[in-house]
């Protein structure tokens, strides 16, 4: 499974469990406006630690915080290297 | 003074034929009359402020028998004192002098008077008047840091005990996974001498052996912490006992520990209650449900229980003095009560326990008390035991995590879920009753979890 696949399985996974309407995951979709809160992004970013082993907000390098949905998957990427 | 030394009032309740069962010794009280576990040393320990630091518990209640009323004050250390902490506790409890035995494996201890104990009995006169009223320490059990002195007296700590419990027709035999020195098993240790026979445990013995021993002694009453009971639910040595009374204390008891006991014990009082070692006993529920009735908080009577800022608070005759040591805090406020420091919440008509003050999770600004969460979970029929935790996050500051220990047999009955089913059905049990802050991100089930030596399930950063 690709880092993207990965992200994607588990941004749907989460809006369901969260009884939230996902937008459409595009490149260009802005987190804002994915149907997704905060407690749902914290929950999706703790569980891709388990799954791709990386939380890229805790690492030591500075990171650009994410703002669409194409940033947060390169942001993935990188870190999953 | 009270005229009566434990001794003295064991005698009273005229049970020279009680019994105490150690794991490899047998004593009959009556035969302590004419004998000493002390090794003649007792003279010698007269007016002294005296450390128990015996690993065996035999020896450590046979000392506080023997002492109660000679020494001056008597502290009891449970076996898993750590040696760091030796010298605090003999500073702050003003110790001049100690008991060991064989097994005492706590480093050099630098007290000038050092007596070496056994369970075998040699011949020498128990004094029976008092020539102190004995200062009783006790050390709280906390998971990090050095412990606090916990000053009581034999009164203080025999005033839960029921006056009618007497001598019985058929005596009562006690049990506790408690080690006896600490504040939960020393109740125990009381009402077994004062009402029939008592089983101690050893931390080195397996449920199935400890039971084993209690069956043979006919046990007719015993008590623990959930977490002791589940570690004793999963031995599936349960069944090799048929207590009349089964009794849990020390950490909250929830429905799913309360009916799971009940199930094993269908012949059985069920019955949990609230206790600390500075608050003394507060009270003790029988029906069978967890939680307590609203009506006992503001009820004039022997124990008092009020609520601030969510807490309870309490007030007794049962109530520790105060702490011992330089930098000891005040123990009671200005009108006599102790903060437990335990939350609770009021819902339909009866309070809950919410954990403690300081255990909350933040999620984002929300609070999340774990023991809340962990109640739902535990509920489910093929769940054991659960630690629910925070785990840091960037996002919320923190979210919820719970590691689960599965039922090896559910009364149930079959064979437990897939572990990724389970955590699927713990999930949505979670969401039907909890917001969702509350509900576990990740559930992970585990083989064990760590109970400290004091039978409480150990909480990281608690």
């Amino acid at each position: 499974m690709s880092v993207k696949s990965t992200i994607t399985a588990q941004f749907q996974q989460v809006a369901r469990e969260q009884d939230r309407t996902l937008a459409s995951l595009s490149d260009e979709l802005r987190l804002v406006q994915s149907g997704l809160d905060s407690l749902s992004f914290a929950i999706i970013v703790a569980r891709l630690e388990d799954s791709l082993g990386v939380d890229p907000f805790n690492s030591t390098e500075a990171v650009d915080f994410p703002v669409t949905f194409g940033d947060f998957v390169r942001l993935y990427e990188r870190f999953a290297k | 003074m009270p005229s009566d030394s434990l001794w003295g009032s064991i005698n009273h309740s005229g049970l020279s034929r009680a019994r105490l069962h150690g794991p490899r010794h047998l004593i009959e009280l009556a035969d302590l009359a004419q004998a000493t576990s002390l090794a003649g040393a007792r003279a010698q320990l007269q007016g002294k402020c005296v450390l128990l630091l015996t690993r065996d518990q035999l020896t450590a209640a046979l000392a506080l028998i023997e002492l109660d009323g000679v020494a001056r004050r008597l502290v009891l250390c449970p076996a898993d004192l750590a040696p760091e902490h030796l010298p605090g506790v003999i500073a702050d409890a003003e110790a001049d002098a100690c008991i060991v035995d064989a097994g005492t494996a706590i480093g050099p201890i630098p007290l000038p008077l050092q007596v070496r104990a056994t369970p075998e009995l040699v011949r020498s006169e128990l004094p029976r008047e008092r020539s102190y009223e004995t200062e009783w320490v006790l050390l709280t059990s906390g998971t990090t840091g050095a412990p606090k002195l916990v000053l009581h007296t034999l009164a203080s700590l025999t005033s839960p005990l029921d006056p009618g419990v007497g001598p019985a027709e058929a005596p009562l035999v006690w049990s506790t996974f408690y080690d006896v020195r600490r504040y939960g098993g020393l109740q125990i240790l009381l009402r077994g001498l004062h009402a029939g026979s008592l089983v101690l445990s050893d931390p080195d013995e397996a449920v199935t052996g400890f039971f084993a021993r209690a069956a043979a002694a006919g046990i007719t009453h015993i008590s623990g912490t959930p977490s002791h009971w589940r570690r004793a639910l999963m031995s599936g040595a349960a069944s090799t006992i048929a207590p009349r009374y089964v009794r849990l204390s020390g950490e909250i008891a929830d429905q799913g520990i309360l009916d799971s006991l009940r199930a094993a014990y269908p012949q059985a009082v069920v019955a949990h209650a609230f206790a600390s070692t500075e608050a003394g006993v507060a009270f003790e529920v029988r029906d069978g449900r967890a939680g307590f009735p609203a009506a006992l908080i503001g009820n004039p009577g022997p124990v008092e229980l009020r609520i601030k800022e969510e807490t309870l608070q309490i007030r007794s005759a049962g109530t520790a003095r105060c702490y011992l040591g330089a930098r000891a805090e005040s123990l009671q406020d200005a009108d006599g009560f102790v903060d437990t420091g335990d939350r609770i919440e009021l819902r339909a008509g009866r309070y809950h326990f919410m954990g403690r003050r300081g255990g909350v999770i933040n999620v984002g600004g929300l609070k999340v008390h774990p023991e809340e969460v962990e109640a739902v979970i535990n509920a489910h029929p093929w769940v054991r035991m659960s630690l629910v935790r925070a785990r840091r996050n960037p996002i919320t500051g923190a979210v919820v995590t719970a590691d689960v220990v599965v039922n090896a047999a559910s009364v149930a009955g079959g064979s437990p879920p897939a572990e990724a089913v389970l955590a699927r059905e713990l999930t949505d049990r979670c969401r039907r009753s909890l917001p969702p802050h509350k509900v576990p991100a990740m559930i992970r089930i585990v083989p064990t979890l760590e109970v400290s030596p004091s039978g409480k399930l150990v909480r990281p950063g608690a």
